[in-house]
């Protein structure tokens, strides 16, 4: 009889504390390395909602490999609005109806408020004298990079390296095939997200070399000390896009369509932008992109739809189940 | 009694053991010695650097890491699990014990392997195991969430694959103290008149006691401290479907190394309690049988 007593008051408690808190809950499924720049957004925004409408809001973070978080939410994670590392995650889940198949349409700047780049993270003095990437080809160098296959940051690296090599004088997708083969002979560890790799490169020590996220490699140097790491930014490199939007069927369920839109309008507002900026991504609104000039390295950034003809074609030939990436990983030893 | 066959004469100085019945001591001490340094590297240095990074900057910011809303949830939901998991797990698995050990039937072999499944099984297998059936890709899953029933992604899964993945322990403490104390015992006390319920409470539970308790510790030790089944399940939603494992993994990965290891030493703490009860029982155990 004390049992069941104590168990029900321990149970009625905790779905007091879930349920008690607040008059709309938002999820936001996002992407490993946007944590610290959504804890912060997500303060911003639930002031400046409170303001406008009166409404208390709890906004909830969800965070892990772009990729998974995807399958996540096909398998049924309630996500008002996802903000995930690349356009093919989001794809993903308008292959399941979940949102429709134009979601990239709906907010300007093909639905990503903020873009990054790759960069390379090296170690303090850049003993191994890494500057582009046909440096990361040269035997001896140790790179740390996450798997193409589960991480979204790890193919833009692939892509970055793969378009460096189209770009030199006489290149052809033959040529790339053999310098990022060559680049992956080099890979010491894969692991399955960005954070993982970031720790496996800083903490661990492992490898020469990290190719990063450039926010994820600002946030190393800021956490773990300027003094330990370099950043390098290379020649080329890719513009990358996380795009967001809100997922269609779990809004229409729960009826937060319009906070959920509201909240992602938000981010490219003039302070949604300065947010992004401080946490080391690259701002669209020119005038805060401006200000924070100085931050980021110069480069030359393709794009993937201008190289690769697109995040579908790109996914297919070089990361499908025995595309390239497989090929390539197959034969390098 | 080895220790205690003395030849008679033999002067009282003459204690060493002879040759015949002991190691040299060169391979007394290097055994021993191998032991200890295995234990050390393998045990105590872990878990005394769990305790010095998680007290690194002091007292105050080993309380505030521990006492945050997001740390707060993550040790109401683990408590919570546990609280449902090992009482679910301790009536499953004394009757699964009971059948097993007090009767004859056709598929014990069977029962008895499906009861080690979740052992056998790798926790990540046991987690996506219940993203199959409750997904919203399954038609299972499909009709709950037409319901309104939240299974993936909230508490109830990861209450499931925590009862998956703990099932095992207190059925495998008691099936062989059970088959090793027989049925005699019942069989006198069905003779002298006594019903089912009497004879399970009155017999059988006071024979079991400690084997149980000892079962229930480590279901809910494990219980506590699963991480691969529930971070499949789970979703992880700070603040509201984090246990206390995958908050360390997050705060790990978001650099704040000190409140990882501050929360990872209540991990720890628990381990350490666990320890005492056990030895506390297995004293008593022994104590009893002797």
């Amino acid at each position: 009889m004390k049992f069941t007593q104590v168990l029900t008051g321990v149970l009625a408690s905790a779905t007091l504390s879930v349920s008690a808190a607040a008059d709309t809950t938002l999820l936001n499924v996002s992407y490993d390395p946007t944590r610290e720049l959504y804890q912060e957004y997500n303060a911003a925004f639930i002031k400046y909602w409170k303001g406008k409408t009166n409404e208390t809001l709890v906004i909830n973070q969800s965070h892990a490999g772009s990729g998974k978080q995807a399958r996540a939410v096909i398998d049924g994670q309630d996500a008002d609005v996802v903000t995930l590392a690349l356009a093919y995650d989001i794809n993903a889940l308008a292959e399941k109806k979940i949102l429709p198949e134009d979601w990239q349409k709906r907010l300007p700047q093909n639905s990503s408020p903020y873009t990054s780049t790759i960069v390379f993270l090296v170690r303090k003095g850049n003993p191994k004298q890494i500057k582009d990437w046909n440096d990361l080809a040269k035997p001896g160098v140790g790179i740390v990079t996450p798997n193409p296959k589960t991480s979204g940051g790890a193919r833009w690296n692939y892509l970055a390296a793969w378009a460096y090599a189209l770009a030199q004088p006489g290149g052809n997708d033959a040529k790339a095939r053999e310098f990022v083969g060559q680049i992956f002979k080099n890979v010491k560890v894969l692991d399955s997200g960005a954070r993982g790799s970031t720790t496996s490169f800083v903490e661990r020590g492992i490898g020469d070399v990290l190719l990063a996220w450039e926010n994820e490699a600002f946030l190393a140097i800021k956490e773990l000390g300027p003094d330990k790491f370099d950043i390098v930014t290379p020649s080329l490199s890719i513009l990358a896009e996380p795009p967001v939007t809100v997922v269609d069927k779990v809004v229409d369920k729960r009826g937060t369509r319009k906070v959920s839109e509201a909240y992602l309008e938000y981010l490219y507002s003039p302070e949604g932008q300065e947010i992004a900026a401080k946490h080391y991504y690259r701002p669209r609104d020119e005038k805060i992109a401006a200000k924070y000039a100085g931050q980021f390295g110069k480069v030359n950034l393709i794009t993937i739809d201008g190289v690769f003809g697109g995040w579908n074609k790109a996914q297919k030939e070089h990361f499908s189940d025995g595309g390239i990436f497989d090929q390539l990983y197959d034969n390098r030893k | 009694m080895t220790g205690f066959v003395m030849q008679p004469d033999s002067p009282p100085s003459v204690r060493t053991p002879t040759r015949a019945t002991t190691e040299p001591l060169w391979v007394r001490v290097v055994l021993i010695g191998v032991a200890f340094a295995f234990f050390a590297v393998f045990l105590l240095i872990p878990l005394a650097a769990v305790f010095i990074e998680a007290l690194k900057k002091g007292w105050d910011t080993y309380a505030n890491s521990i006492s945050t809303p997001d740390s707060i949830s993550a040790i109401k939901l683990t408590l919570v699990v546990a609280a449902i998991s090992v009482p679910l797990n301790l009536v499953f698995g004394v009757a699964a014990a009971w059948s097993v050990a007090k009767f004859e039937f056709r598929g014990k072999q069977f029962l008895i392997s499906l009861i080690d499944l979740p052992f056998s099984v790798s926790p990540v297998i046991s987690g996506l195991i219940y993203v199959l059936i409750f997904g919203a890709q399954s038609r299972f899953g499909q009709a709950l969430r037409e319901l309104d029933i939240r299974v993936l992604f909230a508490v109830p899964g990861i209450v499931l694959a925590t009862i998956f993945v703990t099932f095992p322990f207190v059925a495998r403490e008691l099936i062989p103290l059970m088959q090793a104390q027989g049925n005699d015992e019942e069989e006198a006390a069905v003779m002298l008149g006594a019903g089912g319920f009497t004879t399970f409470f009155r017999v059988t539970l006071p024979n079991i006691k400690w084997g149980l308790m000892y079962g229930i510790i480590l279901c809910n030790a494990r219980a506590m401290g699963e991480f691969g089944a529930v971070s499949v399940v789970s979703g992880h939603i700070r603040g509201l479907t984090n246990t206390i494992p995958l908050h360390v993994e997050i705060l790990y990965n978001e650099y704040n190394f000190v409140p990882a290891f501050a929360v990872a030493s209540l991990l720890a703490i628990l381990a350490l309690l666990t320890l005492c009860v056990k030895s506390f029982i297995e004293w008593r155990r022994g104590d009893l049988e002797a």
